[in-house]
């Protein structure tokens, strides 16, 4: 097998619950609270770090965002960065991470993102092309680009409006065995699903993550160092990263993304093949993300996503290879950027052997992806135990 | 018929770069660039060619054909001014002259449908004149 070298350990995971409103909490403060359990998990003091990447952040610090977390952290580290790709970016935090130590900068990172929801959590003035091309014929928002995608997709192959919604039930169904998740005893059926309100059509409000405020932190680092973490090592094997646009109406597909070529790389990279994964962490801010995923990823012919998972017996835990046990966005709730982070942090669990009530049995991989914009910026890892 | 010009929507944030483009919009015209070096269309607006990076784009009048490559009927609008004519139709159309442009589809009296005939429909909304498009008369059969 071969390992990208030397071999970064992802050694720390925190984690918040989401919640739907906070009242006077700073994103910086949920950053270091999440941060704190980070590093308690992987026994690693605050001295000990020497590299921190951070992301954007809502309505809070417009500049210099990576130096104001390590001053309200008190650290001062030798490599910090912002990493701005959108749901893409936990996830392409970590491969910065591990390239930051292999580079020699530094030896254990922490990657954090996070995000408050106070009232009014005002978005930062936007004057790219999508302001002035997109928002003038009342295009504004990622649902409808996402509807735009569903459409596209299911006009090409025919697929069922049950197909895309049996992803946010499975979700939701994954939810159940997650205290975390929003959406923790609020199960919904594919019914459910489709009778909720159609928000832009064909998408519907069950279909959408809910946006809630959370944090989730990772701490990376050397295989040597990682030694004397409590925890079993959880590997970074493979990396693949594609950006190709921003606006939908520039996507150069709208039925197959930046995924597909980031997925393949980080398979080629940790000489394994899609089906060797365990677990699928698959980035999921609407059904269509998943469906495409699946597609892009090699394990369904294009449409064929809904009849994969009624072979693959669902999302869950005992299904052949599950998907976003720990509800997914779908069922977890979407911390703003955080969002792609949890499907890092649950990797994490699994391959671990300690995702409550929801463990795999024998999960030792996990494909991992990371979705930001429309379809745009892609992120995928594959994450290994020892064999 | 809808009526869009009452409506309260955020406009085009212009730049002196885009000012020709919308200013032909508001005579009821539609003009795109096109590269003299490589010859390529291009939309949205640029300084360079996106396609051979070079400087020199040159406006010309389109044709105002294009096809409807995806749409969605937008029942929960992203910004409230839009709520009076909800729902309404956005879609992503394929330029005659090749780039895709996002716009607002006018409602046709049947079902709007990928692959459809679309022409350009410059439109009364929110104060200026918008490059709506329309589903064209011509290409019932087209889907
Ligand atoms: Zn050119």
């Amino acid at each position: 097998m071969r390992h990208l070298s030397p071999r970064a350990v992802l050694t720390g995971i925190g984690e918040l619950k989401p919640q739907r409103r906070t009242q006077g909490v700073t994103t910086m403060e949920l950053l270091m609270r999440v941060s704190a359990e980070a590093m308690t998990d992987a026994a690693i003091a605050p001295d000990e770090v020497d590299g921190l990447l951070v992301a954007p952040q809502v309505g809070e610090t417009p500049q210099h965002v990576p130096a104001t977390v390590a001053e309200y952290f008190g650290m001062q580290p030798t490599m910090s960065n912002m990493v701005d790709l959108g749901g893409a970016s936990g996830p392409g935090m970590i491969w910065r991470a591990a390239a930051a130590i292999a580079a020699g900068q530094c030896e254990t990172v922490l990657c954090v993102i996070g995000n408050h929801r106070n009232d009014p959590a005002p978005r930062s003035p936007n004057r790219n092309p999508a302001r002035e091309f997109d928002t003038p014929f009342g295009a504004s928002g990622a649902n409808t680009s996402y509807a735009l995608l569903m459409q596209a997709h299911m006009d090409a192959y025919g697929c069922t409006a049950e197909d895309y919604a049996s992803i946010a039930a499975g979700s939701r169904a994954n939810a159940q065995l997650n205290e975390m998740a929003i959406f923790y005893g609020k199960p919904a059926s594919v019914e459910d699903i489709l009778a909720s309100p159609m928000v832009a059509s064909p998408l519907h409000l069950l279909e959408i993550v809910m946006p809630v405020a959370g944090a989730d932190a990772v701490v990376v680092t050397t295989a040597e160092r990682a030694k004397s973490a409590p925890h079993p090592p959880v590997y970074l094997l493979g990396a693949g990263e594609k950006i190709t646009h921003r606006a939908v109406s520039q996507a150069p597909s709208l039925t197959s993304g930046p995924l597909k070529p980031s997925m393949e790389r980080a398979l080629s990279q940790a000489g394994m093949a899609v089906t060797d994964m365990d677990f699928l962490s698959f980035y999921d801010c609407y059904t269509i993300m998943v469906a495409a995923t699946i597609e892009d990823a090699g394990l369904a012919k294009p449409g064929q996503f809904g009849a994969w998972l009624r072979d693959n017996g669902g999302m869950g835990p005992d299904a052949r290879q599950p998907i976003n046990t720990h509800g997914g966005q779908i069922g977890f709730g979407q911390p703003d950027l955080a969002g792609g982070m949890t499907h890092v942090v649950e990797a994490v669990r699994q391959i671990r052997g300690n995702a409550p009530n929801r463990q795999i049995k024998g999960c030792r991989t996990s494909l991992v992806t990371g979705n930001g914009a429309t379809m745009s910026e892609a992120v995928a890892l594959v994450l290994g135990g020892d064999a | 018929m809808t009526d869009y010009s009452t409506l309260e929507v955020p406009g085009p944030t212009i730049t002196d770069l885009t000012a020709p483009f919308w200013e032909a919009v508001s005579e009821g015209r539609l003009i795109i660039q096109r590269c003299g070096s490589c010859g390529e269309a291009v939309f949205y607006p640029r300084a360079l060619c996106p396609h051979c990076w070079a400087d020199a784009l040159k406006w010309e009048d389109a044709s105002g054909h294009g096809r409807l490559k995806s749409f969605s009927e937008i029942w929960k609008p992203g910004h409230p001014g839009w709520l009076p004519v909800a729902p309404y139709c956005v879609g992503l159309v394929d330029l005659a002259e090749g780039p895709t442009m996002l716009s607002h589809i006018i409602p046709a009296d049947r079902p709007v449908k990928i692959g459809a005939e679309l022409v350009f429909a410059p439109t009364h909304a929110g104060g200026r004149v918008l490059p709506f498009f329309k589903i064209s008369d011509q290409a019932r059969s087209s889907t």
